[in-house]
């Protein structure tokens, strides 16, 4: 088994992917001979040709349209938007075609696409490279919304997200693209769509998180552990959408509190969408108020102030002593 | 550092054959099977039937909104006729006649437009899409159903509709530039039918033509008498041989009018004289195809007549059959929770069990 960041394990998962299954074609702005500007792709050019790696013109509506209209023709395209900042023309496409072409065929046609970009923040970019938007797409029935946080399961997500018969909207974490290595095995790693999992186990409070909010989270727990003993379970969402309730449901029954954590401002944010579960499942098990750790609901700062934007461990900390001792 | 005229090597043709009057440029004029004349002839004026009788139904509350096609029937029959069953199809939204060309049921597009899903199922191995609503937003389709064709090697072809309207739209733009780019077998068959609801073309584009935007993508671009089966059939037959052995994509502009309404909900003169219409009535499809017919041997007074029967009853046959497909559909509420997903996920069985609960409990209070 290699480590690898999770741009080699993305990479990894396209390869392998693509020599199985010659349906597999990627497109994308810069992903051929540049290797995509993450270099997500690198290499992939040399090894499976133009027709397969295909430099797309510069436009992303056309880039989802292009792949609704390869999927519909039996094809499994795997489009890479550069940065999500700049996937709201993809909207849509994904709305208007991709989300409702099963269901308006009635089941006559589908749409197993992948639409992949580099989301959030903390990697002092530019203006429109930061934001977290997933509810623009996973309020959008028909759609899947996965968010892998590590390398490992990045791999085993995008290869099921390659394979699902339905559009899949994966939005890599990209302040750890390459923030730290796991182990990858080469051989074949699928993880279901659909599941969220405990990442640590717990009794005295759950916090939900994903991307690169899992390890801050985790850090959070190890700390609170050693501040006083307080068990801390750590559930990592994966997919936004459709969203797993249930093993959300099953920890906060244990634990009776739940700290939710995103980078996506707080409004309307999947952390509201969350709590109104937990509060539906889950009320009579609840010890104290569910607290919300997100992003503010302004506009993505310039970089200078964005750690200060950004939810870290102390603010869970924080957090997650409120509610412990509420 | 001189400065000079730069050639560009696109150019932009205009194409007419058969007049308003039903008479046919000899040089022009395709050379047709009879069978295959008597078919364009026929599909025409289903076309027309079926969508004046659908504006009746709709009048009487029968069906709901719908854009009627009337005056447009050349421009999509000749189009559609031009390919093989195996090519594809991406349509907008009001190619009701093209699509009863490629195979779709009447009662299939009646109870569509009568307000159900179900109706518009497409089986499995289908290569027509189904309606597309969003101005312009299918256009892009059709240049990765064409990448998919190309990449498979085969020798389809794929033709989309649009409107004048949707040229405005970057969908149009984004998809003619990727199909030139990667020289996909794809037809853009742009309908100029003068209206774009309440706007002429004129303030849709500066351009004189829809068909010049070709020469910005480089591809060739033809502009037709869209009212002329023979130009449109001529004009889609050359793009798609050409397509079909690799000589990428073609833009189609039909000049062609629409007679009726945009929707059933619009109301045209809002916005357009009379004399105008009365105008476009000379330029119709339909009766000059009809004179040309006539003066070939093909047609007659009584064999319009019997054909104008025949459709008749058949469109009568559909609508009986549309409704009985309605009050069967209506029994089977719950089908609007399937096909969300290949798998119904488990928040959305939930839901779906609210509104069961929902409905048998009506069920039980009115006995």
């Amino acid at each position: 088994m290699a480590k690898m960041t999770m741009v080699q394990a993305i990479n990894l998962a396209l390869r392998q992917e693509m020599k199985k299954d010659d349906r597999v074609i990627l497109l994308g702005e810069d992903v051929g001979i540049d290797g995509g500007v993450f270099r997500v792709t690198d290499g992939l050019l040399e090894e499976y040709g133009k027709e397969r790696v295909i430099d797309t013109p510069l436009a992303e509506a056309m880039i989802a349209g292009v792949s609704i209209g390869m999927a519909l023709y039996g094809l499994r395209p795997v489009a890479e938007i550069q940065f999500s900042g700049f996937s709201y023309m993809t909207i849509q496409q994904m709305e208007s075609h991709a989300a409702r072409l099963r269901w308006r065929s009635n089941g006559g046609l589908h749409v197993p696409m992948v639409l992949r970009m580099p989301f959030g923040g903390g990697v002092r970019a530019l203006e429109h490279h930061s934001e977290s938007r997933e509810v623009y797409y996973a309020h959008t029935p028909g759609l899947k919304m996965v968010i892998p946080s590590g390398p490992r399961n990045a791999r085993a997500l995008l290869v099921s997200a390659i394979r699902d018969p339905d559009p899949v909207v994966f939005y890599e974490p990209k302040s750890i693209y390459r923030a730290f290595r796991e182990e990858v095995s080469e051989d074949e790693e699928t993880m279901p769509l659909g599941k969220a999992q405990v990442v640590r186990q717990g009794k005295d409070l759950t916090i939900i998180a994903y991307g690169a909010m899992v390890r801050p989270a985790l850090e959070a727990a190890e700390a609170l552990q050693k501040e006083d003993g307080s068990e801390v379970e750590v559930i990592d969402v994966l997919t936004i959408s459709p969203l797993d309730h249930e093993t959300m449901a099953q920890s906060v029954q244990k634990t009776g509190r739940a700290v939710v954590v995103h980078e996506a401002p707080r409004s309307f944010g999947p952390g509201a969408e969350i709590t109104s579960r937990l509060v539906e499942k889950s009320f009579w098990y609840l010890k104290a108020p569910i607290r919300r750790v997100t992003g503010f609901d302004i506009i993505f700062p310039s970089f200078g102030y964005e750690k200060l934007y950004l939810p870290g461990v102390q603010r869970i900390l924080t957090a997650a002593r409120e509610t412990l001792h509420a | 550092m001189p400065r000079k005229k730069i050639e560009v090597p696109c150019n932009v043709e205009y194409l007419s054959i058969l007049d308003k009057d039903g008479k046919v440029d000899k040089d022009l004029e395709p050379d047709l099977p009879e069978e295959m004349l008597v078919k364009l002839h026929r599909a025409m004026l289903l076309g027309r039937r079926f969508d004046e009788q659908m504006l009746r139904l709709q009048r009487q509350g029968r069906i709901g909104t719908f854009p009627p096609l009337s005056g447009q029937e050349a421009a999509q029959i000749g189009a559609v006729a031009a390919l093989k069953s195996t090519d594809w199809v991406v349509y907008a939204f009001r190619e009701a006649a093209a699509q009863l060309w490629r195979g779709k049921s009447m009662a299939s597009i009646l109870a569509y437009f009568g307000g159900y899903k179900q109706a518009a199922e497409v089986s499995e191995d289908s290569t027509d899409l189904p309606d597309s609503i969003p101005v312009g937003t299918q256009i892009v389709l059709a240049s990765g159903i064409g990448y998919g064709i190309q990449y498979r090697k085969k020798d389809d072809v794929v033709l989309v509709f649009f409107g004048e309207g949707a040229t405005s739209e970057g969908d149009f733009h984004e998809g003619v530039n990727f199909a030139g780019v990667f020289q996909t077998p794809t037809i853009f068959l742009c309908q100029n039918n003068q209206w774009a609801i309440s706007l002429k073309p004129s303030q849709q584009t500066h351009a004189e033509t829809f068909a010049q935007k070709a020469m910005a993508y480089c591809i060739p671009g033809i502009r037709v008498d869209g009212n002329d089966v023979l130009a449109v059939y001529t004009a889609v037959g050359e793009a798609v041989e050409r397509a079909r052995n690799g000589g990428g994509p073609t833009l189609v502009e039909c000049v062609t009018y629409r007679l009726s309404l945009h929707t059933t909900s619009d109301d045209p003169k809002r916005y357009r004289t009379e004399e105008e219409l009365k105008e476009w009535e000379q330029r119709d499809p339909i009766p000059r195809f009809q004179k040309y017919l006539t003066q070939k041997g093909l047609l007659s007074d009584e064999k319009i007549a019997k054909l104008e029967d025949e459709v008749n009853d058949e469109i009568k046959g559909a609508i009986q059959k549309a409704e009985d497909q309605m009050k069967e559909f209506d029994g089977d509420a719950m089908s609007i929770f399937e096909h969300m997903y290949a798998e119904m996920p488990p928040y959305l069985e939930e839901q779906r069990q609210e509104l069961e609960n929902e409905l048998s409990e009506e069920e039980v209070k009115n006995g």
